[in-house]
């Protein structure tokens, strides 16, 4: 699935315009960036939570070469389903 | 940021009503969520694609008797953040 099928499904559910749509998928998608590029966790209750987390800098290997390089201290985003998403996964297994 | 933080900044970035912008909110939520139940993988250009991953029933212990329980295998989402989240996160 992509944005564009995303907005469509707004612009089909929800009736505004499919420019409309599109402009307010990407606002939201937008916001939470912005959000997390402030390092600002996002909540999204019923779907789950977005954190920015500090990785300290630590030894890898460039696993082409295989020379040791370090890996320097960055921040990355880490994604945790609320437990509403991941039942929705998995409710015809557990049928 | 919560949701409705989230809805109250896209209802005041367009001029729209809270209530207009929770339901899209929702309904792009519901999407994704749907996409991944269906076994859709999800991919949103410059912020990040959900894949759904599978985990194999596998042999558990209760931690508190030490008897052992089978634990099913399971359905789990996983996202991996694109370039542009990517970077502007690890700017900043």
């Amino acid at each position: 699935m992509t944005k564009m099928e995303i907005a469509n499904l707004v612009h089909e559910r929800v009736g505004l315009s499919k420019r409309e749509s599109a402009e307010l998928v990407d606002d939201i998608l937008e916001c939470i960036r912005g959000s997390l590029a402030s390092h600002e966790n996002v909540k999204l209750s019923g779907f789950g939570h977005f954190r920015v987390r500090r990785k300290n800098e630590r030894r890898g290997r460039n696993p082409k070469t295989g020379q040791e390089i370090m890996i320097t201290p960055r921040y990355v985003v880490t994604f945790k389903a609320s437990p509403l998403l991941k039942a929705k996964l998995n409710q015809e297994d557990e049928s | 940021m919560t949701k409705s933080e989230l809805i109250e900044r896209i209802a005041a970035g367009r001029g729209i009503t809270r209530r207009e912008a929770e339901v899209v909110v929702n309904t792009v939520l519901d999407a994704i969520g749907d996409a991944l139940a269906a076994g859709d993988r999800v991919e949103l250009r410059g912020f990040g694609s959900f894949v759904v991953k599978r985990r194999e029933p596998r042999m558990g212990r209760n931690p508190k008797t030490g008897e052992e329980v089978p634990v099913p295998g399971k359905r789990v989402p996983h996202f991996k953040p694109g370039k542009e989240l990517r970077e502007r996160v690890d700017r900043s």
